[in-house]
């Protein structure tokens, strides 16, 4: 398994609370079998009212199209489980998401693909978004190990529950086979339950 | 002293894993079409298979048409999808209910109404609104593709415990005043990610004297306030709503199983991580008027002003059109839809029908109820509610997620302004990237269809 300790690259700054996952990826682009172009769609409807307003998207601007590193506000990923929307952001290149807070299942699923979400204080995600606003091209690394941000010169606090930085920095962030292993032990668990042993009499 | 959370999370949970998570057994395992197929895929490169198809069961909801259900859809993205569950539920000897089984719907309607949601279980779905079904005192959650595979894979999932937070809600709710209200009211006070890392458990005696389509409304819109679960103790009311459904034991069986369910209730003296208490009187039948369900107002009360307000208020009501300061009542609205798991049971059909009943949709309304399951469907019809609804002036459609959120035929075009019992005012969320919803209950849907602008459903009942 591949341990993720240490994510380097650009920032890409998206400000705005409550980002919900149906502005990540808007339900229609879910009529799919498979996560494959799903890049394609992030934030769609948001980049088309943009460009109709005369302006410019993040994820369409030109400094930031080889940013790795999203930085977002307060609750981002909220609404939908849907995992379509980490698997968009993350097939657009990202790595790694710093932000003020982020919605659980979002955060959770996030984890899957081995794209991090850190949180940072408000105060700190806008002064990250304002530095790579004025130079685009800072390098910014999020230290998972550590628990810091540093762009320029610019280093932060980011936190993660310890669990998942366990599971990130350990390479044990994909349960499946973690899941399967002493399974004699499940089976114990689920035979006690009153509603197992009752649909199975 | 332990709460309902406790223990159901202890009788659940296996052993710690090395990363310090805990792996919880899944009691049930509900899919559907829209976040399943590449969880199947992930299985088949790995070479595995489904552990437990007897704790797995699969309908077809979020793509269905409502208007014609004949195969294949008009849709082929659609088809397709349909097509990919019935393959993997077939391979893999998973149970479907599908549009020929009579008891199709969405999937947080049928568990609840087949009684295969029942206290004390763990359920996880990958759908948020999985949180409806901790209206029985299960613990209840959405979870994304990925853990999707985990529980076809293991029946586990890797997961940390949740703080428990009560909110009780006291005395009786006046009459037009919905368990939708109280949600709405809830997420008005505690936010939208107020409840991120919490459970929420909800009662008091509001919450006790409401049926089970009442605290299904109330558990659905739990994420919308960022818990990722909520639930009600079980109780007398629950146990007899589940008594002689199809997928429930019967006789001593189930006796058996109901003096567990009531011993699973949080203990009196129950220790909480924090405590709220809300005042049935002081709730108002209540509209959203934002982009985001926490940003809602009493009917009767003006919208907030921007000048001082983050400017989060100034884009939502400029998004929406509204002016700050003036009533909500009053907005004219082009679309009415009654549905979705929040609100398309069968009390939701019949409230709204009382309000209809001896009316007509107000002109230029585009009106539509979609049941929230075939049985729904199958009951409302035998109460004749469709035919109010359609010499009303409203359609009556197929049973699906519909317009809750726009993945079928049935969306919003341009600015349309809906009136909505669903839960979510996102932007875009009902299919056009411009169109509008006032989230509101089932009756004040019914009352702004009527008259053809957001109204209150007091002066109508």
């Amino acid at each position: 398994m591949t341990s993720i300790t240490r994510v380097e690259g650009r920032g890409l700054p998206l400000v705005g609370h409550n980002i919900d996952t149906d502005r990540i990826i808007p339900a229609r682009f879910l009529r799919t079998v498979s996560f494959d172009g799903l890049e394609a769609h992030v934030f769609a409807d948001d980049r088309a009212a943009a460009t109709a307003d005369g302006t410019v998207h993040p994820f369409d601007d030109a400094p930031y199209e080889t940013a790795s590193i999203l930085i977002v506000n307060e609750n981002f990923g909220c609404g939908s489980s849907r995992e379509h929307a980490p698997q968009a952001i993350y097939r657009r290149g990202i790595r790694a998401i710093v932000g003020e807070s982020f919605s659980e299942i979002f955060f959770g699923n996030s984890v899957m693909p081995g794209m991090p979400c850190v949180s940072v204080s408000a105060d700190h995600a806008a002064a990250l978004q304002a530095l790579v606003e004025r130079e685009p091209a800072t390098s910014i690394v999020v230290d998972i190990a550590a628990g810091t941000v540093t762009a320029g010169d610019l280093t932060v606090e980011a936190r993660l529950p310890a669990n998942a930085r366990e599971a990130l920095v350990t390479g044990a962030w994909d349960a499946t086979a973690l899941l399967l292993d002493r399974y004699d032990e499940v089976e114990r668990v689920a035979d006690a339950l009153p509603y197992i042993a009752a649909a199975s009499r | 002293m332990p709460t309902l959370f406790e223990k159901v999370w202890n009788a659940h949970s296996v052993r710690r894993l090395p990363t310090g998570q805990t792996q919880l057994f899944v009691g049930l395992h509900l899919v559907h079409e829209v976040t399943s197929p590449q969880a199947f895929d992930m299985l088949r490169l790995r070479g595995l298979g489904v552990r437990r198809p007897d704790r797995t069961i699969a309908t077809v909801d979020h793509i269905v048409p409502t208007r014609s259900q004949a195969r294949p859809f008009r849709d082929p993205l659609a088809e397709g999808m349909l097509d990919a569950l019935e393959r993997n539920c077939r391979e893999h000897g998973i149970e479907l209910l599908d549009l020929a089984s009579g008891r199709q719907g969405i999937v947080h309607v049928i568990g609840p109404e087949l009684g295969l949601t029942q206290p004390g279980m763990t359920i996880a779905c990958g759908d948020s609104h999985t949180s409806t079904h901790g209206a029985f005192g299960a613990l209840a959650f959405g979870i994304g593709t990925s853990q999707v595979r985990d529980v076809l894979a293991s029946q586990t999932l890797a997961l940390e415990p949740l703080k428990v937070r009560r909110i009780d809600v006291t005395g009786e709710l006046a009459p037009g005043v919905y368990a939708k209200d109280v949600i709405l009211a809830i997420i008005n006070r505690l936010g939208v990610d107020g409840g991120v890392g919490f459970a929420y458990e909800y009662g008091g005696d509001t919450i006790e004297r409401m049926s089970m389509d009442e605290r299904m409304t109330i558990c659905n819109m739990s994420i919308e306030g960022g818990a990722r679960i909520g639930y009600v103790n079980p109780d007398e009311t629950t146990i007899e709503y589940l008594r002689g459904r199809p997928r429930v034991p019967e006789g001593e069986a189930f006796e058996r199983l109901a003096a567990w369910w009531r011993s699973l209730a949080s203990d009196v003296d129950a220790t909480y991580d924090d405590r709220v208490e809300l005042k049935a009187a002081s709730i108002e039948p209540t509209v959203t008027w934002g982009t985001h369900p926490g940003q809602s107002v009493g009917v009767g009360q003006p919208l907030p002003t921007p000048g001082g307000a983050p400017a989060e208020v100034a884009d939502a009501l400029a998004f929406m059109g509204l002016e700050g300061g003036r009533p909500i009542q009053g907005t004219p609205v082009d679309v009415a839809f009654i549905g979705s798991c929040t609100n398309g049971r069968l009390s939701d059909l019949r409230e709204a029908a009382s309000v209809v009943r001896g009316r007509r949709v107000a002109s230029g309304v585009r009106a539509m109820v979609v049941p929230g399951s075939q049985q729904v469907a199958a009951a409302a019809e035998r109460e004749g509610l469709h035919e109010v609804f359609t010499s009303a002036g409203f359609e009556w459609r197929g049973a699906g997620c519909s317009m809750c959120l726009a993945m079928n035929e049935d969306r919003l075009t341009g600015r349309e302004l809906c009136a909505s019992s669903s839960n979510r005012n996102f932007r875009g969320r009902q299919g056009s990237p411009t169109g509008r919803t006032l989230l509101m209950s089932p009756a004040m849907v019914a009352a702004a269809a009527v008259a053809g602008e957001v109204t209150d459903v007091r002066r109508m009942l």
